[in-house]
């Protein structure tokens, strides 16, 4: 039953591969000991405590309670970032992504995706939640899932930068944490923003509108940087 | 589809360690080479360059196609070459099935691979067995599946046959021999010689 080399294999494609690639990704954040859940989680303790720090007065609470849920976002966003490179990287899983029909840049997006599929999306509906709890007003809950979808995309890319980059240092978790959480200001800024113009009835269109161009500059800026930097850790 | 393999002037170092330099090879359809030298001469280095993973400091590494054209070298090693090193690239925590599929279809397959993979390497009682529970030499056997699985021209391999019994060994070589009948071609870096006709580039050894 000796097959000819000769007979061309079928190549997955380019969706096929983007497809393939994907269901791996998502079926490996759920069994590495529940990503997202971890994730919501950890949202809902950081939001859980902050009233215990700093008082439980709805005064003080609810005019911050959309800044603090960015400001949970963004540390959530942080927890599972360190697994997405340096496992594949440790079990040579990284070579075989490598020599596929797809080039690195793409299979940075791809996992890119992945993790906006596996955390930002149930971050994002968890972080209303969170935010109504603490005082938000519930005109603005759809704003809040909205601006935190969008900027789990933001947290997503830049956070898969900072994965590549920590490639293959030791402690990388940590040494991801400081490179990415910087990066996460500019999110924070305009996903808090939007949820402020509201508040005070202004349209939170512009800040949207700026987390909207946060995401695809990081988009672009991940694809490249972070195939770069996971050649550079193979090699 | 790759014909020729040929490197030339190649120099690689890792760090400040000069490895090999002006290294010349040429591998054709159907030939096997076999690369043997000391631990530490550069073997894997030399597979990890010709795969692209590794950048040389000089030379070069090109493909043909049997007319002679230059091959495009990302679609060379994208779509018609094999490495499989030391490390199964297998997610302990999926299954056997899982990881085989992935595999096949993440490097491109025939209609039929997978079912091949897993007749050629007697994979069918370990299918639906995390990876995790797998001996070293079920792993390696999984992970061999795609060689099989995914119809590629270049095999490099990195002590293939290290963690295989002599059974599975045999069922190896019989694999080769077939790849190299239909006009494949195999770089392999092995301690122990392969149970089949080739040429032997020794990249020496460090004292």
């Amino acid at each position: 039953m000796s097959r000819p080399v000769d007979a061309e294999p079928r190549p997955p494609g380019l969706r096929g591969a983007t497809r393939v690639l994907l269901e791996r990704e998502l079926d490996l954040a759920w069994s590495g000991g529940g990503g997202p859940l971890l994730a919501c989680g950890f949202f809902a303790c950081l939001t859980a405590v902050l009233p215990l720090a700093v008082g439980g007065d709805p005064r003080t609470l609810s005019p911050v309670a959309g800044g603090i849920a960015w400001l949970a976002l963004a540390l959530a966003s942080l927890l599972s970032l360190e697994r997405l490179f340096e496992r594949d990287l440790e079990d040579g899983a990284l070579d075989l992504l490598a020599l596929g029909h797809l080039p690195l840049e793409s299979v940075v997006l791809i996992k890119a995706l992945a993790q906006w599929i596996a955390v930002g999306l149930p971050l994002a509906l968890t972080a209303p939640v969170a935010a109504l709890a603490l005082g938000l007003p519930p005109a603005l809950v759809p704003l809040t899932a909205l601006s935190a979808l969008i900027g789990g995309a933001g947290f997503a890319c830049t956070g898969t930068l900072g994965a590549a980059l920590a490639l293959g240092a030791k402690r990388g978790g940590l040494l991801i944490a400081v490179v990415v959480l910087p990066l996460f200001i500019p999110p924070v800024v305009f996903g808090a923003g939007a949820l402020e113009r509201a508040a005070s009835g202004q349209s939170p269109a512009p800040a949207l509108a700026f987390l909207g161009a946060y995401v695809l500059f990081a988009g672009v800026i991940a694809a490249f940087a972070g195939a770069a930097a996971v050649r550079n850790a193979q090699g | 589809m790759i014909h020729t393999l040929s490197i030339s002037e190649l120099t690689v170092s890792r760090g400040e360690r000069l490895l090999f330099q002006g290294l010349d090879l040429r591998i054709q359809a159907g030939e096997a080479v076999v690369l043997t030298g000391a631990n530490g001469a550069g073997k894997t280095s030399l597979l990890r360059t010709i795969a692209g993973l590794l950048r040389p400091d000089a030379g070069e590494v090109a493909f043909h196609d049997g007319d002679g054209n230059p091959l495009d070298e990302r679609l060379a090693r994208g779509r018609e070459t094999h490495f499989l090193g030391h490390q199964d690239g297998l997610k302990i925590s999926r299954t056997a099935r899982e990881e085989l599929g992935f595999q096949c279809d993440w490097l491109g397959h025939v209609q039929c691979g997978m079912d091949d993979a897993v007749q050629a390497f007697g994979l069918a009682p370990l299918l639906d067995l995390e990876v995790r529970r797998l001996s070293a030499g079920q792993r390696r056997r999984l992970a061999m599946g795609r060689l099989v699985g995914s119809p590629r021209a270049l095999w490099l391999l990195d002590e293939p046959m290290a963690p295989l019994d002599a059974r599975w060994r045999a069922v190896f070589a019989d694999q080769m021999r077939r790849h190299l009948d239909a006009d494949g071609l195999i770089l392999a870096a092995v301690h122990d010689p392969l149970p089949l006709p080739a040429r032997t580039l020794d990249l020496g050894g460090l004292t």
